[in-house]
Formats: C-alpha cells, structure tokens, sequence
C-alpha cells in the first residue's frame, strides 16, 4: 500500500563510539578506528537512502578519579577528514561533521567544511557544538584564553550558558558570510566582519560550494539551544525519544522559528535513537535486555553510581544494594564527560526503585539508564517510527546502532524496505545534495 | 660523503586551484602508476585553492599505494587539531599519510584568523618545530597495544599505556593524550623545506624528508653533508632523513628546447631550481646526480602538472626504470616503506621499558 501523500521521514546514521552504547565485546564489533568500518556502515546507510552519515566529536579523554576512563570504546579519528574519505566511497549520502566552535576558528573551518562540500558534490553538513570547558582547553591554545576572555562576560548571568552559543552563533554568521562572498558567477570579494568575538578580514580561499551553505546541524535542547538553532540551524539533533516529549518539543521548536523569518519546514527535528530488531517483538524485547546488560556491565555499573554519587564506591558489589551514604555532588570526580544534573534527585529516585522493586546496583542502573528507544519485529518499528513522524513528535531519526560497523545491516535490510512500501521513506535518491535530500531551500547567495 | 641508497622521487600536484576531487585523483593515480614515493599538494590560507589535507584524505581511497604530503601551515591553526588531522589521514590511507609542515607569515593571513599579528619568519619556524614536536608526541601517546578489549575487566583500553604529554612551549601547551590512537605509521612522515634560512633548524630537528635547493650536485651534496651533520647534533642519526632536491620543471617543450637543462630561474610556486628541456635530459640529470651520492631523490614540481606529470611518468621515470635506478613497483605499503624509514619506536613505550 502506497501513500504518496505521506509526510516523509528523513534517517540518518550515527558512528557509534565513545560511549557505552557501543557493545564492544560482541564478537562481531570490530574496529571503531579503522577506515573499513566507517565505509561499511557509509555505504550501508547509502544503501538505505538515507539523509546522511553523521559523526561525534571529542577533544579530550574522559576522566574518571582523575585517570583516563578505560570501560568504554576510547579513541576516533578526526571528523573531517574521514569524511573526506568516505565522499570518495559513497555518491550521495550527505556527511555530517560534529565540530566545536569553541576551540576553532572561522575561516579555517569554514574553508574546510566548503572544502568537503566541493569534494563530495554538494552532501557536507556541520554539526555545531560549544564547550566553555577548561578541562578540554587544556589541548588549545584557545584554552588559554578562553578563563580569561570568555569566562567573565558568562560569569553573574546564569553560569555559562549565555556565552558559548554567543560565541558559536557569531561563529556560525561568519562563516556563512565567508560562504556568500563568491558572487555565482565565481568573483571573490573581500569580506570584512568585525564582532563580540572575531574581528576578520580578508578574501575567503573558496568559491561558493554546491550548496551554498553545508547544512548547519545543531544539538542540544536547553532554551538557549533551541533559540540558537530556531535561529540558524537546518537541523536539530535532539534526545526527545518519547511520543509524548517528542511532541512538546517539536511544537515549542517550530514555534520559534517564525520571529527569525523562518517556516517550519525550514528546520527538521531529529532525535538521535537506539533499535533493536527480532523476528518477534518478544524475541527483540529479549535481545534489547541482554543489549542492556552488556552495556551495563558490573564495572560500568559501579561507574554510573559514582557519577551520580561523586565519590569513589569501588569497594561496592554490582550485585549488592545500593550505599547508604549520601552522594557529594561537589567532588569533581568525574571529568570530561556531560554531567548528571541533580545529583542528590537522581540518587534518591534510585534508592526508591531499588527498595521497591529489590534490585541491586546493576539492576538499579540497567532500569534507570540506556534504554532502548524502538524495539520490536521490523513492522513494529517501521509503525512506531511512522506515526513519530506522522503525528509530529520528529521530522526523522539518527540512528545510533550498539555494533560497529554492522550495526545498521539489519536495520536497512528489514525495516527500511517496510518505510518504503507504506510510503513513508524514499526508494532512490531524488537529489544530488544533502539540502535536496532534507528538502531545504538553497541559500540565497549575494551578487 | 655520504652513500644514498635507493632513489626517491616525488611530485607535486598543486597547480592553478580546482575544487572538484576528479583532478586530483587523476593526478595523483598518474603518479602511482610511475611508483612515485609521494605527491604533495601545497596550500597556504592566502591563496585560492581547497585545503590540501581534505583533499588528498578524498584521494586516499581512490589510491592503492601512493603517499600523500598536503601542506599543513602551523601559525594559525591548533597543534592539537593539526597532530589528529594528520593521524587521520594516515588511518583513511592505511599508512600513507605525510605533512609538509610551513608557516603563515603575511599580516594578510593574520587578519583572515584576527587573533595574533605576523611574526617573523624564525619566530614562526620555532613554533613550527614546537608544533611537530608535540604531534609526534602525541602520536606516540597512545602506545601501539593500547587497545586490549579484556572482557574479564571490561576495560576497553589500558590506560597505563596511554599518556600526557604536558607539551609546554613558546606559545602553546598541550595537555594530551590524542584523541586518535597511533597512526598505522607510527609518526606520519614529516616534510619541510629546508633550505638555509629559518626552517632549517626545524628540517634538521624534526623532518623525515627535507627538501633543498640546489643548481649543482656538488652544491647539493654540501647541502645534504650540513642537514645530515645538523640533524646528527640533535642526536638523530642522520641515515633516518632523507633530503630530496626540489625542482620546478617545465617540460613543454620537450624535444625543440634549444638548451635543455638546469637552470637558475625565476622563483616560481615554492621558488627555486628550474629545470627546463625534455623527459629524457631530466632522467639523465637525475641519474647523474642521484650516482655521485648528492642527493637521496627528487622532488618535482611541475609547471603544468596535467602534461609535465604525465611526461615525467611516462618518459623520465620510465626511463629510470629501465636502467634499473627506480622501483617499478612499490615492494611496501607505507610511505615510510617507500622511503625505506623504519617505524619509529614509540617514546613512552621505551621509557616504560627502559625503568
């Protein structure tokens, strides 16, 4: 049954890695770094039309009681340049690059961002990300300055949250201006831009790229998040994996975007999601607990509670009950990595589902973190997945797999075909570029 | 002098800009098939053109065996970035990643960053130098074994195989470790043009490959005799550098040139010697040089690179093939292998070692 009509549901694939969504110990997980697993799961994803292949960032190791965290996948290749790589194995998935507008400057990366949108005909997409984080400007030279030039504009209102989506906005500005100063007919003009955070001159080394403008991805969902990507983004990569949440966000983002000129078609809202698949609904809710139980395993259980806990709790057993003693949110234990908020809220939610339902620390933790969004036979999820989309609690997906690289096979083999028939996912690509696959206006260059 | 051993010969592919990755992966496949040791492709953020390292990282999967030298400028950019840039690239080419390392020292190219005004030329090459110290530190930060995946312990990694590099220097510091693990390579080999001047310090100290300037041999090999002796009062033993002559070529009027040969010439793109004549006359000049132990190879640049390139495949190194002086195939897979440079031993490891 076909219905043409049907609002379109745009996919995207996640790189897995440095997190302990990634089941490394499966015997099929293979190599996170080298380039053959990231051409699998590239060619894999283009296999299944999807919108574009997408890749977190990190500029620093995570610590864990001051010392390099050892439980998870550690260690990726730098964003760009495997993209580089990959535009030359793939024909139109769109490539999309996590990368921190703190820690870099804009005429450099938006020289290299058009430079990936020349060499890969139109399919790069940058996904901004801020980090007002001291312990990350270690690595940079930016680092040095960033307390004293950044830190005391944020410093009375709010904490940071002011400054770093200041800075990217700017960021994101410029660069688009660097991008419109080739006129269409292939002029260069100089450009001038003079800033709260960057005074620029010169004359941009690259001509208008395929599209214009490489999509702009934002993540995050504070209100300062979602104005910045009402205001600028293409796409928003969100955590929304619930109807219900999905819903209220979607309706509050769109919202926004009419006081910038913009319509709601102009943004598309993403929510990144984790699948698991089985021949019946019961068999995938059995392979999503025991998915659950090796992410989780009894050492990155003691982890997660010392997160919340900020203290060290080695000493405990995974499968005993969980401390006594009251969490220090203030310890600083744990370093590099998004912290928990609320500590003492989540430890007490925690000692409440514990006692209620007898679970240990493991149990407490696999409960409470890391659950699977959409689980069921392949015509389960192909239905979930369509009415998100269809009652507007997303525009689409991007999908985290937990293997490496083979994590999307199954997906696309059996799921994607179900999108197709029921009309709600393309069968070929219709585009040439990412804009086109997402169905964005190109941007409207200067003569 | 000296002895060389093998020749090495290697290639620009930087010409008038183009954006479109086709170019370049013609070019540098042009080049695999004469088993060229490496292509470069210049860049500089004052001048039209892509960035090199983006596009040569496209070029890699379209290529088998050939390395690839992108110019990477140090002044402006962050250490950190430009050390795992360079890593990568030498994972998406499987071990066939290099950089030319240079420096950005216009007032123009300052104002396109607003962050810092132009330095002199020897303040900018010192932090060069700083610059591939800290990458080959961080190279060498995550140890080749680093990775266990021990599921008894559930530890992913080794961390007492990892290590900060607590790199200070003149204008920057460096917390570490890398974000990417060690390059296939070990150290992506390091280029820099050396000749006199204030990278020369930087090429002695830190460069695999050091490119000169000469219009003679025996010019040649006096330049190659003092980057060998400075090289060796850094303590690096000087056979694990190899020093190639840089030369502009022009070999469009291969068979009518009244007086083909070397020449002084205009400084041109990098500046420098200019050969001028045909395929086969520079075949003879490099053999020549190549037999009197000046030189360890070459390294071309070719005023029109869509014909010269193909003129110096097709005729020079053709030529130099049958009289036995330059591989037909490439025995190896790293540019580190072409060039007949062993895998450096990773610092942290030995240290480890070594207590």
């Amino acid at each position: 049954m076909t219905a043409p009509t049907r609002k379109q549901m745009h996919l995207a694939a996640h790189f897995p890695g440095v997190n302990n969504t990634t089941v490394w110990t499966d015997p099929r997980s293979k190599s996170q770094i080298e380039f053959s697993s990231f051409e699998h799961l590239a060619r894999t994803a283009e296999r299944g039309r999807f919108d574009f292949f997408f890749l977190a960032e990190g500029l620093r190791l995570r610590e864990h009681k001051g010392r390099i965290h050892d439980l998870d996948v550690v260690g990726r290749p730098e964003s760009l340049t495997v993209l580089s790589a990959l535009a030359a194995v793939t024909d139109r998935l769109g490539l999309a690059a996590t990368v921190n507008a703190t820690f870099n400057e804009p005429y450099e990366l938006a020289r290299r961002l058009a430079t990936l949108d020349h060499l890969s005909d139109g399919r790069a997409a940058w996904n901004v990300v801020t980090s007002s984080d001291a312990f990350t400007g270690e690595n940079f030279r930016r680092g040095g300055y960033l307390d004293r030039a950044d830190l005391p504009r944020a410093l009375g209102s709010a904490r940071t949250r002011g400054t770093p989506y200041t800075r990217a906005a700017e960021f994101v500005a410029t660069a688009r201006e660097l991008w419109d100063t080739w006129t269409p007919d292939g002029t260069p003009r100089p450009f001038r831009h003079q800033g709260q955070h960057f005074t620029i001159e010169g004359e941009f080394t690259v001509p208008r790229s395929p599209q214009g403008h490489p999509v702009v991805i934002q993540a995050g969902d504070s209100p300062a998040g979602r104005e910045f990507a009402a205001s600028a983004a293409d796409v928003i990569f969100t955590r929304h994996g619930t109807l219900e949440a999905g819903r209220t966000f979607y309706t509050d983002v769109k919202a926004r975007l009419a006081k910038y000129g913009r319509q709601p078609e102009d943004l598309k809202i993403m929510p990144g999601v984790t699948f698991v698949l089985g021949d019946s609904d019961a068999e995938a809710q059995e392979s999503a607990a025991e998915i659950r139980r090796q992410q989780i395993s009894p050492q990155n259980a003691i982890l997660a509670l010392e997160q919340v806990w900020g203290r060290d709790l080695s000493s405990y057993d995974p499968d005993g009950p969980l401390p006594e003693i009251d969490p220090d949110p203030d310890s600083g234990l744990v370093q590099g990595r998004v912290r928990i908020g609320h500590q003492l809220a989540v430890a007490a939610r925690w000692r409440a589902l514990s006692e209620a339902k007898g679970l240990s620390i493991r149990q407490t933790v696999i409960e409470t973190t890391g659950r699977q969004s959409f689980i069921g036979r392949p015509e389960t999820v192909a239905s979930e997945l369509i009415e998100f989309v269809s009652t507007d609690a997303a525009d689409g997906f991007i999908l985290v797999p937990h293997l490496t690289p083979g994590g999307l096979d199954e997906f696309v083999d059996r799921v994607v075909p179900l999108l197709q028939e029921r009309g709600a996912f393309r069968s070929e690509y219709t585009g040439l570029t990412l804009r086109s696959h997402l169905g964005l206006a190109d941007p409207v260059g200067k003569d | 002098m000296s002895a060389t051993n093998g020749l090495h010969l290697a290639a620009e592919i930087g010409g008038p800009p183009h954006y479109d990755a086709r170019h370049y992966v013609e070019l540098a496949r042009l080049a695999e098939r004469g088993a060229l040791d490496f292509v470069t492709l210049g860049d500089s953020f004052a001048r039209p053109g892509p960035d090199a390292l983006a596009v040569l990282s496209r070029v890699a999967p379209a290529t088998r065996r050939i390395g690839l030298v992108p110019t990477v400028t140090t002044t402006h950019t962050e250490p950190f970035h430009v050390s795992s840039a360079v890593a990568t690239l030498d994972w998406v080419s499987r071990g066939r990643a290099g950089w030319s390392a240079d420096v950005s020292t216009t007032e123009a190219e300052a104002r396109l960053f607003g962050r810092r005004s132009a330095a002199p030329a020897a303040e900018l090459w010192r932090e060069a130098g700083e610059t591939a110290d800290v990458a080959a530190r961080l190279w060498d930060s995550w140890e080749d074994d680093a990775e266990i995946r021990d599921v008894a312990t559930g530890r992913f990694i080794d961390r007492d195989k990892l290590h900060y590099v607590d790199f200070e220097g003149a204008t920057f510091t460096v917390r570490g470790p890398a974000i990417v693990p060690r390059p296939p390579q070990g150290h992506p080999v390091t280029v820099i043009d050396g000749t006199g001047g204030p990278s020369q310090e930087a090429a002695a100290r830190h460069a695999d490959v050091v490119l000169v300037r000469a219009t003679a041999p025996e010019q040649a090999a006096g330049i190659r005799a003092d980057v060998r002796r400075r090289a060796a009062a850094y303590g690096r033993d000087p056979d694990t550098l190899r020093v190639l002559v840089a030369l502009t070529v022009d070999l469009g009027d291969a068979e009518t040139a009244p007086e083909p040969g070397l020449e002084s010439g205009p400084p041109l793109a990098a500046g420098g010697s200019y050969y001028r004549g045909g395929p086969v006359d520079l075949a003879e000049l490099i053999a020549r040089w190549h037999r009197a132990g000046a030189v360890d190879g070459f390294h071309l640049t070719p005023i029109t690179p869509e014909r010269d390139l193909e003129r110096i495949v097709n005729g020079t190194v053709a030529l130099l093939q049958h009289r036995s002086l330059f591989r037909t195939f490439y025995p190896g897979g790293t540019l580190r292998e072409h060039l007949g440079l062993a895998r450096p031993a990773n610092r942290y490891a030995l240290a480890e070692a070594r207590t």
